[in-house]
């Protein structure tokens, strides 16, 4: 029986479709059979992110319409075999879709998948009610900054008042050296002001835009650090007790071993 | 640094904990749905029907919504006049 995660944010631009990627990569990785569902009719950008843009036939909308078989929607992922996507419509809006259609749809995909995990769009309106009408859980994700944060605590509240269960929440584009000196928020001010359990920690990390860019999500390749961050959500959602790594704490042992080297003297004979 | 700081008259707090001072300022109405106009007009019907049994200090008197850990508070502050 599947978990139906929707992925949400209120804000755009804070990385819920990057998040959805790399978590269904992670989870697939972990031997899980994942759906990842872009529902941000009209927007579609999941199917770029994770590379498979060239091999939609048909979408979540022709789906609901009964324009096709559910299968027939389904594009499996390049790299990982359990693991498949299900494209938004690109040339149709929100309303083509109702929260009673994705229920129906998520019901179905719950029979063949263990975790369905849906990207919503931003803002609050319709597409947002359709991610999360079937969600069993939601993940919000935020960024360290006033408007995501503020946006974040109205999502929030929504969810309450929908009667959802209490969402988790994935802090995203943290910047350690920014924290270090004061000028970013850190986890322990995001939580103080969100009052939500932390479900993760990614840190700013150039290697997502470079993986968009080639259509690999980063958590294919465990070295990144923010593929190491989507790793350890993915194995907190399966139930393993990860310890949130400390950001902002001084340097990690890259930058102590960068200290150290930097700390030696250097033959500038040796060097000319 | 700090002492630098104050040598140099630079006391200014971090960005970050302005940013969460602002935050938490901006969600306590945020949360409530509670306008300033609403605020006003409990003020006025406040200030209405205290002031028939007791002389208060119009004036003086503030009307604001603070956060709790489970609850948010609204707050009357109504200064009483002294009778003599």
């Amino acid at each position: 029986m599947a978990n139906v995660i929707t992925i949400t944010s209120g804000k755009g631009g804070v990385g819920k479709t990057t998040a959805t990627a790399n978590l269904g990569t992670a989870l697939a990785q972990r031997g899980c059979k994942v759906a990842v569902v872009d529902a941000d009719i009209g927007l579609r950008n999941l199917d770029v992110v994770m590379g498979l843009e060239n091999r939609i036939v048909y979408d979540l909308v022709d789906v609901v319409e009964g324009q096709c078989r559910l299968r027939q929607a389904l594009i499996k992922d390049k790299r990982l075999p359990e693991l498949y996507l299900l494209p938004a419509a690109q040339t149709r809006d929100k309303n083509a879709v109702d929260p009673k259609d994705m229920i129906k749809l998520c019901d179905q995909l719950r029979e063949d998948f263990d975790f369905v995990l849906i990207d919503s769009p931003a803002g609050i309106e319709q597409g947002y009610k359709n991610a999360v009408a079937p969600a069993d859980q939601v993940i919000v994700i935020t960024t360290p900054e006033v408007s995501a944060v503020r946006d974040a605590d109205r999502i929030i509240g929504l969810l309450e008042s929908a009667e959802k269960r209490s969402p988790r929440l994935v802090i995203n584009r943290l910047k350690p050296s920014m924290v270090k000196r004061g000028d970013m928020m850190d986890t322990a001010d995001v939580l103080e002001i969100l009052a939500i359990e932390l479900l993760g920690i990614v840190p700013e990390d150039d290697s997502i835009v470079v993986s968009a860019n080639r259509g690999e999500p980063v958590a294919l390749n465990g070295k990144t650090r923010a593929g190491m961050a989507f790793q350890n959500i993915a194995r907190r959602l399966l139930g393993d007790e990860v310890p949130f790594p400390e950001f902002g704490d001084g340097p990690g042992l890259l930058g102590r071993l960068w200290g150290f080297v930097r700390s030696k003297p250097i033959d500038f004979k040796a060097r000319n | 640094m700090k002492l630098f700081g104050v040598l140099f008259g630079r006391t200014k707090t971090k960005s970050s904990q302005v940013a969460k001072e602002r935050l938490k300022l901006v969600l306590v109405h945020d949360r409530i749905k509670v306008s300033p106009e609403l605020l006003d007009t409990l003020k006025g019907e406040l200030i209405g029907a205290i002031s028939k049994h007791i002389d208060i200090d119009q004036a003086g008197m503030e009307v604001t919504i603070t956060r709790g850990d489970k609850f948010d508070k609204l707050v009357a502050n109504i200064p009483i006049r002294r009778s003599r």
